[in-house]
């Protein structure tokens, strides 16, 4: 089995093709096992992974707990809703007495962008970045990769739509990166207050008019607009941003035949997207969780340096 | 032997003093704290020199001599935050830079927006290795509210008020200031970046900032601020000098407000100078975090052509100190600033000079004789009967910046590292060699 050019996961900006192939297609025999009676294989007897959580998460934290235990991983969790500043002990110092309790693996959530990247210039284990601040979340791009990647066996001439806040989202980011180096083509479309300044050098196809965007593509993406964030007036109602961005069963139409509709979740039912749609029969909204699992089993099983034990 | 005629005599240096038009090798002999004469090599001063202990002569040969550099921006962090930087520590580091004269900015801990705090900074700078100029607070502890007692201020001796740091955002309140501060004949330095609109950004609003998921602080923020200034400036008088200008459309106000006729300054940082906002996502560095933040190549570029045509003019380090402890962490949680004083020469030779883009004399003026015209202080020359106080430079000295070799308490700099070209060689305050290498 090849390895990945990286021993860190801190984002798809920087990873290349063969890698994200790579942990898609690893990913497939891991998905296998969660068919099985007997969901665990002892790929990580004796790794130790900590799960480091600056931020509320319950899917992506489960998902990783699970992914571990399933792989015999030893697993720890460390949550805390506030920054390590705010909270008196300084990142450096939480990690550096996480890793003298002989860690190999860490998992880390954390509000400010780059916290992934200084964990790897302040302890050894590997480090994957389960999130940080809206800069990238390159498992759950993956993921999304990998329910495309097994519905239509292929990411060359499929037209993903990413709709919500690009501004603050980096379920986005990652997004982009991923489906970019894979040849895929990307379309975001949001309000021009969600978008970022100089959206458009991300490479992608840029809409403010839903229908515009819907129009002849194959996926779309829906993310959840973070309704906690919009203090600042992003939108001015939640009923305007519906009635402009809202996926609805009419929108559908615009789609290709074989259309794919995703959520990263937790959704706003009846915002961003209506319960007609999420639970229709081309979501996949729950496969993507499943998979999920299988693509962060392939991750952690990657980055390991762990030689291929047992028959996963 | 012993010379009694002179105390000193720095020989045989290139002497640059843009104020005097002066530039040639000579010797400057100095008495009592002043400086004597300067005089182009000659038989007469050859044998008056033999009469000099070694000790009264320092050897200039390939060094470039000026006059004690002066920086209108410095943080002192004394009172308050000690554990950063003290009066002493940000002196010693000023010295080692080849500074001999700083103005310290009021957002100390208490701010300088009384008396007493500008006297206990002003005992304190008595024994120090520069002289130590109080800038004081435009508004009551720097609130943006209610103007501070200027006039006491003044009486005290500060040279300028600023609240920077923070933009005074009410401009009702800046109208205020830089009516009364008329009365006085000081300026006002503004820190200009609207609140309202950069709050909470952390760098550049920009694709970097977009590419990384930070909140940006855009350009437009300076702009605004500055327009409003220069309308306000227009409509009222007053002096108004903008702080570390960073962006390309602030450069273009200030370009016409002077054009005009405004009385309007500006300065530029170092950093502004050489770094972009595209560093900033190669590591996260804390310590590129800075405000105004480190723009776009298009920004930097604007700020050096007006350095040159003379919209901007003088270099100030905005030298702010943070502890090890403040400045290790996340990228947008880290205090905004990074320390200037000692590696200010050796970019601008570095990025400025050895590049073609100004000569010696050029910066040289605005490091010397263009700040203290700015804010009316002694110095920025070599003439006759001024301060002994002068800067010799080692123009092709090779050196990396070390952490460890600061003078400054702190050590917060993005350009750990990074090899410079051109390094103070020794510094002389009043007559006094203060720093030596």
């Amino acid at each position: 089995m090849s390895r990945l050019s990286s021993r860190h996961l801190l984002g798809l900006e920087e990873t290349p093709q063969e890698d994200i192939m790579l942990i898609l297609e690893t990913s497939n025999s891991f998905r296998e096992v969660l068919e099985r009676q007997v969901k665990k294989v002892p790929t990580l007897r004796g790794v130790t992974v900590l799960n480091l959580f600056y931020e509320n998460s319950t899917r992506t934290r489960i998902s990783f707990e699970l992914a571990e235990k399933r792989l015999s991983a030893d697993t720890i969790n460390f949550s805390t809703s506030t920054s390590s500043v705010k909270k008196g002990e300084s990142l450096r110092d939480t990690v550096q007495n996480i890793e003298a309790m002989k860690l190999d693996m860490v998992v880390v959530r954390h509000g400010s962008t780059g916290a992934p990247y200084f964990l790897t210039q302040c302890m050894d284990a590997n480090i994957i970045n389960a999130g940080d601040g809206a800069h990238e979340h390159p498992t759950q791009a993956l993921l999304d990769m990998y329910t495309i990647w097994k519905k239509y066996g292929k990411f060359a001439g499929l037209r993903v739509v990413l709709v919500g806040d690009v501004k603050h989202s980096r379920v986005i980011r990652s997004n982009i990166w991923g489906l970019k180096a894979v040849g895929a083509s990307v379309a975001l479309c949001g309000p021009s207050t969600l978008l970022p300044v100089e959206v458009e050098k991300f490479g992608c196809d840029v809409y403010h008019n839903i229908d515009e965007a819907l129009d002849g593509a194959d996926v779309v993406n829906v993310m959840r607009i973070q309704l906690e964030r919009q203090e600042g007036g992003m939108f001015p109602s939640q009923r305007e941003y519906t009635n402009l961005f809202g996926i609805t069963k009419e929108r559908l139409k615009l789609l290709n035949k074989n259309y794919t509709i995703m959520h990263p979740g937790p959704m706003n039912r009846g915002v961003e997207i209506t319960s007609e749609v999420a639970d229709g029969k081309n979501s996949v909204i729950l496969d993507q969780v499943t998979n999920g699992q299988a693509v962060r089993m392939a991750v952690l099983y990657l980055l390991s340096g762990k030689k291929e034990e047992g028959d996963a | 032997m012993t010379s009694k005629k002179y105390d000193l005599a720095i020989i045989n240096g290139r002497v640059i003093d843009p104020e005097l038009g002066f530039g040639k090798d000579a010797h400057v002999f100095i008495k009592d704290g002043k400086i004597a004469k300067i005089e182009v090599p000659s038989s007469k001063n050859e044998s008056e020199l033999k009469s000099f202990d070694d000790d009264q002569i320092i050897d200039a040969t390939g060094k470039i001599v000026v006059p004690g550099l002066i920086d209108v921006h410095v943080h002192l962090r004394e009172p308050g935050r000690e554990d950063a930087e003290t009066i002493a520590s940000g002196c010693k580091a000023a010295a080692a830079g080849g500074f001999t004269s700083v103005c310290c900015m009021p957002n100390t801990e208490p701010r300088i927006d009384n008396q007493e705090t500008v006297k206990f900074v002003q005992d304190r700078a008595k024994v120090a290795d520069a002289r130590v100029y109080v800038v004081g607070a435009i508004t009551k502890n720097i609130e943006g509210k209610q103007l501070a007692e200027i006039g006491d201020l003044v009486k005290m001796g500060c040279v300028a008020i600023t609240d920077d740091g923070h933009y005074v955002q009410n401009p009702e309140i800046m109208r205020r200031a830089l009516e009364y501060a008329k009365m006085f004949n000081i300026t006002i330095m503004q820190h200009a970046e609207d609140q309202n609109l950069c709050g909470g950004g952390v760098m550049n609003e920009s694709y970097e900032s977009t590419r990384l998921g930070l909140k940006g602080a855009p350009a437009a923020a300076e702009e605004i601020a500055v327009l409003r200034d220069i309308a306000l400036t227009r409509l009222v008088g007053g002096r108004l000098h903008v702080q570390h200008v960073s962006c390309k459309e602030a450069v273009d106000a200030i370009r016409s407000a002077k054009a005009e006729g405004l009385d309007v300054t500006a300065e530029a940082t170092p950093h502004h100078l050489v770094l972009t906002d595209e560093e900033i996502g190669k590591e996260f560095n804390t310590n590129l975090r800075v405000n105004p933040p480190l723009r776009t190549l298009e920004d930097k570029e604007a700020v050096i052509a007006g350095l040159v045509d003379g919209t901007i003019d003088c270099i100030a380090s905005d030298h702010a100190p943070h502890s090890i402890e403040s400045k290790d962490c996340e990228f947008d949680q880290a205090p905004p600033g990074m320390i200037g004083l000692e590696t200010t020469v050796g970019l601008i030779k570095t990025f400025i000079i050895d590049k073609g883009v100004m000569s010696w004399a050029d910066v040289i003026r605005k490091m010397t004789s263009n700040p203290a015209k700015i804010l009316g202080l002694p110095g920025g020359t070599l003439a006759d009967g001024s301060d002994a106080d002068i800067t010799i430079i080692d123009p092709d000295k090779k050196w990396t910046v070390k952490a460890d070799k600061f003078q400054s308490k702190s050590s917060n700099s993005p350009f750990i590292g990074m090899k410079l070209n051109g390094q103070v060689y020794k510094t002389i305050l009043g007559g006094r060699v203060v720093f030596e290498r």
